[in-house]
C-alpha cells in the first residue's frame, strides 16, 4: 500500500524512523540519532528506542571514526607516536601528551627536569579550562541554549589556544611533549601573558555563571535528569568530572600525586545528586581550582632546562616490561599501557579511554527521560569521538 | 524569585552586546582575508628545505638525504633518494645530495618531528597555510625544487631559531678551518719533530698564566 | 596495599584449588600481576572486589594482548652448554588493571589467557563484577577476538558487524586496498595498483 511509489522508509539508506511492536508497551518507536546529528558531538549514534517521548531503551554505536591508533602505534617508533596522541582526544592534546610521555617515562626510566614538571602542569590546567569552558558551552548548546554561551565559551578558548600556539605552533594538535621534559622552553613574555590570562579567567567565569548558573531553564532543564548512583558511577568505571559529580572525590591528581600535584594546594569538588546540573556545576568549580593551581604554579615556576639532559627521543628502546600509567585528563582517566618487548616499538601500545569508558552508563541514565533531555545527558557525558572511536 | 536568574543572564547579553560598539577588546573577529592576524613565531605548518642562496637552490641545498626525517616521519610522507654524485656543501666537503625529495603535504600531519631529527638543521618548519589546490597530486604532492627556500626567508619567519642555527653552523664552520688549518700544519711540520697531539688547537691557546702564589 | 604475592595468597585461601600464579614484570615500573585460571576467574573477582582489605571496585582499563606462536632457545637440560628449540604456543591475553576507589590504592594486574589463538579463546566475562568491563571487553572481542562467555551483550563494537578478521591480532594482514591514494611510496602505490587494476586516475603515470 504506497501509492507514492516510493520505497517503504525502512528500507532507505541512512538515519531511520521506524515502529516497532511490543506486545508490552504497543507500538515502540525506534529512532537512529546520528552519526550525523548536531547534538552528538561528532560522529556518534544512538540507537534509540522511545515510548511516546520517553526513552526505554538506548544503545550506543560508535566506530565512525576508528582508525586503529593502537595498531599504527605498535608500528611506529615510541617519539613517532606523539603526535598521534594529540589526535585521540583534539581538545586536549597537552594532557594526552602528558599521558603518553609519562607512561613512556616510567618504561624507560627516564626523570623530567623540574621546570618541565612546571610546564607541564601549568598546560594541564590551562587544558582543563579549555575542555571545561567548551563543555559548559556545548552543554547548553544541547539545551538549546542556541549560541550565547557556545561563543562565549569559544571567546575565552581562542585565548587559551593563542597561547598554545604561541608555544607549541599549533593550537589544538600541540605535539608538545617529549620524554623527560617538553619540547620549547616557554618565554618569560609567554609566562607573562598565561599569568593575564589567568588573572581575567576568573572574571569570564563570573560573567558566565551571571549569564548561566542561576537562569531557571538551565536548572529546570537539567535539575533531576540522568542522574547516576555513585555505586554505578564507580562499578561503571567513570571517571573525571563524572565521577565527581556523582559525590566520589575520587581525583588521580590526588591519588596518585603524579607529576608536582603533591605540591599545590587545591580542592576537589563534589556534586551532592549526581544530576546533569551537577555535571555542570563540578567543571565550573573544577576550573576556579584550576585556577588557584596555576597561580601557584606560575609564581613558582623555577629556571632550568625544559628537557632532561640525558633524555633520548628518537631511537630509544626501553627495557622489556610493561606499565600502566594514567593522569587526570580533563574527560577523566586518561591513561596509557605499554608492553616493550626491548624493540624500537613497543609490543603492545593501549590507550585508556575516558570517552569511550563514561559512555558505558549512558542508557541507565537515559532510561525514562525524555528523547530531548536524552541530548542533553549525553552533552554533560563530555565525549570527543577522536578518543571514543581511535 | 523566579526570573531574576533569567533577567541577570540578559543583562550579561546586553551588556556584552552594547558593549562591542564602543570597546575595542570585544572585537574579536578578523575580516580574513582583508584583515590578517600575525602569527605566532612557533607557528608551524608543513616543513621547507633550507638553501643557501636563492639564487642557486638546488645546489646550495643543505640536506645531504641521510634519509633520518624519512625514516623517523610517522605517516611515512617523505620520499628520498639519494644522488649517485657527490656536491661540495657550504664548508666546501663534497656531500651526497638528495635527487629526489618530495614531501606528500596531503597526509604530512605537520608534526615537526624530521625538524627535530634532522642533524643538519636542513628541513624547517614553513608559515605558508594558503595551499588550496584543485589537484590532489599536483601542488600538494611538493618536490625539492617546491620545497627549497632560502635561509633569509627561514630567518625572516623565524628569527629566533634561525639565528640560534646560524650561529651553531658558523660556529661548526670555524671549527672545522680550525681542525683542517692544523691538520695541515701537522702535515707540514718536519717529520721527527714529535706527533702534535690531536688537541692542538689548545697548544696555539695562550697558556694559562700560574696562580698568584 | 598489599603485594602482589599477599594477593595471591589470600585468593588461595578462601578459594582452595583455583589456579593463580604470579607473572613478574621484568621492566623498570615492577608492576606485576596475576594470572587468574578461567575456571575461578569470576569468583576470584568477586573476591578482589568485596574482601575488606583489597576493596578492588573499579576496574580502570581491560585490554588484550596478542601473543603469537614463537620459538625460543634455551638451555637443554640433557646436555649442559647445548641449546634445544622449543615452540612456544601462542594464546591471547586479556589484562584487567583494577583499583580501589574506596581505599585509594591500586593497581592490581589481572590477566587471563586462552588456551590458543584459533579454536579455545573463551574466557569468563568480567562484566557481571565491574560493568566497565562492558565495553572494553567488547573491544578485546572485537579487535582480538576473544569470546567472553556470559558477557550481556558481546558484539563488535568498533568494527563493523560484517568484519571477519581481528585487526589487533600480530598476524592480521591489512587489505590490499587499505591505503589505495597514492602517496610517495612506491610500495603503496604498487598494491594499490595490483588492487585497482585500471585506476579512476593514475597518479604521475602516463595512462596505458
Ligand atoms: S612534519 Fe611530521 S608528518 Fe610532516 S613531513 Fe615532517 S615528520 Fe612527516
Ligand atoms: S632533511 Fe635532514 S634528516 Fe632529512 S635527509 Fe636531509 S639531512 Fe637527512
Amino acid at each position: 500500500m504506497n501509492p507514492s511509489g516510493l520505497p517503504p522508509l525502512a528500507s532507505l539508506p541512512g538515519p531511520q524512523i521506524r515502529a516497532v511492536h511490543d506486545e508490552l508497551h504497543g507500538d515502540l518507536l525506534e529512532l537512529s540519532m546520528g552519526p550525523h546529528h548536531p547534538s552528538t558531538h561528532g560522529v556518534f549514534r544512538m540507537v534509540v528506542t522511545l515510548d511516546g517521548e520517553t526513552v526505554v531503551k538506548l544503545k550506543p554505536v560508535f566506530g565512525y571514526l576508528h582508525r586503529n591508533h593502537e595498531k599504527i602505534a605498535e608500528g611506529a617508533s615510541y617519539l613517532g607516536s606523539m603526535p598521534y596522541t594529540d589526535r585521540l582526544d583534539y581538545l586536549c592534546s597537552m594532557t594526552n601528551n602528558w599521558s603518553y610521555a609519562l607512561a613512556v617515562e616510567r618504561l624507560a626510566g627516564q626523570a623530567v627536569s623540574e621546570r618541565a614538571e612546571y610546564v607541564r602542569v601549568i598546560l594541564a590546567e590551562l587544558t582543563r579550562l579549555l575542555n571545561h569552558t567548551c563543555l559548559a558551552g556545548f552543554l547548553l548548546q544541547d539545551g538549546g541554549a542556541s549560541g550565547t554561551p557556545l561563543m562565549y565559551a569559544f571567546r575565552e578558548r581562542e585565548k587559551i589556544l593563542d597561547l598554545f600556539e604561541s608555544l607549541s605552533g599549533s593550537r589544538m594538535m600541540c605535539n608538545y611533549q617529549r620524554f623527560g621534559g617538553c619540547r620549547a622552553d616557554p618565554s618569560p613574555a609567554w609566562l607573562d601573558s598565561a599569568r593575564a590570562l589567568v588573572d581575567g579567567y576568573g572574571r569570564f567565569l563570573d560573567e558566565y555563571e551571571a549569564l548561566l548558573t542561576g537562569n531557571e531553564i538551565l536548572m529546570a532543564r537539567t535539575q533531576g535528569i540522568g542522574r547516576l548512583s555513585p555505586q554505578l558511577a564507580v562499578s561503571a568505571g567513570v571517571t573525571g568530572p563524572m565521577l565527581r559529580a556523582a559525590g566520589v572525590g575520587y581525583d588521580i591528581r590526588k591519588v596518585d600525586g603524579y607529576g608536582f600535584y603533591p605540591r599545590f594546594t587545591f580542592r576537589v569538588p563534589i556534586g551532592a545528586d549526581g544530576d546533569t546540573y551537577d555535571r555542570y556545576m563540578v567543571r565550573i568549580l573544577e576550573m576556579r581550582e584550576s585556577i588557584g593551581i596555576l597561580r601557584q604554579a606560575l609564581r613558582d615556576i623555577p629556571a632550568g632546562p625544559i628537557l632532561d639532559p640525558k633524555a633520548k627521543q628518537r631511537g630509544l628502546r626501553p627495557k622489556a616490561g610493561e606499565v600502566y600509567s594514567r593522569i587526570e585528563g580533563p574527560k577523566g582517566e586518561i591513561g596509557f599501557f605499554l608492553i616493550s618487548d626491548g624493540g624500537p616499538n613497543p609490543y603492545r601500545y593501549r590507550v585508556r579511554p575516558p570517552s569511550l569508558i563514561n559512555l558505558t552508563i549512558l542508557e541507565d541514565m537515559c532510561l525514562g527521560q525524555s528523547i530531548a533531555d536524552s541530548v542533553v545527558i549525553l552533552g554533560s557525558v563530555d565525549i570527543v569521538l577522536g578518543e571514543v572511536d581511535r | 524569585m523566579l526570573g531574576t536568574g533569567l533577567l541577570q543572564g540578559l543583562a550579561v547579553t546586553a551588556r556584552n552586546f552594547l558593549g562591542s560598539f564602543y570597546d575595542r577588546r570585544r572585537f574579536v573577529t578578523t575580516q580574513y582575508p582583508e584583515q590578517r592576524t600575525a602569527l605566532p613565531e612557533a607557528y608551524r605548518n608543513f616543513p621547507f628545505l633550507v638553501c643557501e642562496s636563492a639564487d642557486d637552490p638546488m645546489g646550495t641545498l643543505r640536506c645531504v638525504a641521510c634519509q633520518i626525517c624519512e625514516k623517523e616521519c610517522p605517516p611515512q610522507c617523505i620520499y628520498i633518494e639519494k644522488s649517485k654524485d657527490k656536491k661540495p656543501d657550504a664548508n666546501g666537503k663534497p656531500q651526497i645530495y638528495p635527487a629526489v625529495f618530495d614531501i606528500d603535504t596531503a597526509v604530512c600531519m605537520s608534526c615537526q618531528i624530521c625538524v627535530e631529527v634532522c642533524p643538519f638543521d636542513a628541513i624547517k618548519m614553513d608559515q605558508v597555510f594558503e595551499l588550496a589546490a584543485t589537484d590532489r597530486f599536483g601542488a600538494l604532492l611538493m618536490d625539492r625544487h617546491a620545497l627549497a627556500k632560502p635561509n633569509s626567508y627561514f630567518q625572516s619567519i623565524h628569527p629566533t631559531e634561525a639565528g640560534e642555527v646560524d650561529s651553531r653552523l658558523l660556529a661548526a664552520r670555524l671549527a672545522a678551518e680550525e681542525k683542517a688549518r692544523t691538520a695541515a700544519a701537522a702535515k707540514a711540520a718536519p717529520k721527527p719533530a714529535a706527533p702534535k697531539p690531536p688537541a692542538a688547537p689548545s697548544a696555539e691557546a695562550p697558556k694559562p698564566s700560574p696562580p698568584l702564589a | 596495599m598489599e603485594t602482589t604475592e599477599q594477593i595471591r595468597e589470600r585468593i588461595l585461601a578462601s578459594l582452595p584449588g583455583a589456579q593463580v600464579s604470579l607473572v613478574t614484570n621484568p621492566g623498570l615500573a615492577a608492576q606485576h600481576s596475576l594470572l587468574l585460571g578461567a575456571a575461578h576467574a569470576l569468583q576470584a573477582a568477586l573476591l578482589l572486589r568485596d574482601d575488606a582489605a583489597l576493596r578492588l571496585d573499579f576496574c580502570s582499563n581491560v585490554t588484550g594482548v596478542d601473543w603469537p606462536e614463537r620459538e625460543v632457545s634455551e638451555a637443554d637440560p640433557t646436555a649442559p652448554g647445548g641449546k634445544v628449540k622449543r615452540v612456544v604456543p601462542g594464546f591471547l591475553e586479556v589484562v584487567y588493571h583494577l583499583y580501589s576507589v574506596a581505599l585509594g590504592h591500586g593497581p592490581l594486574v589481572v590477566r587471563m589467557r586462552t588456551a590458543n589463538r584459533s579454536d579455545q579463546v573463551t574466557l569468563p566475562s568480567l562484566t557481571p563484577v565491574w560493568r566497565s568491563c562492558e565495553f572494553q571487553e567488547r573491544e578485546v572481542f572485537d579487535l582480538f577476538g576473544v569470546v567472553f562467555a556470559g558477557h550481556p551483550d558481546l558484539r563488535r563494537i568498533l568494527m563493523w558487524d560484517e568484519f571477519k578478521d581481528h585487526p589487533m591480532r600480530k598476524d592480521y594482514v591489512e587489505p590490499d586496498d587499505f591505503e589505495w591514494e597514492p602517496t610517495p611510496h612506491g610500495d603503496v602505490l604498487e598494491r594499490a595498483r595490483r588492487h585497482y587494476p585500471a585506476p579512476a586516475r593514475p597518479a604521475k603515470e602516463p595512462a596505458p
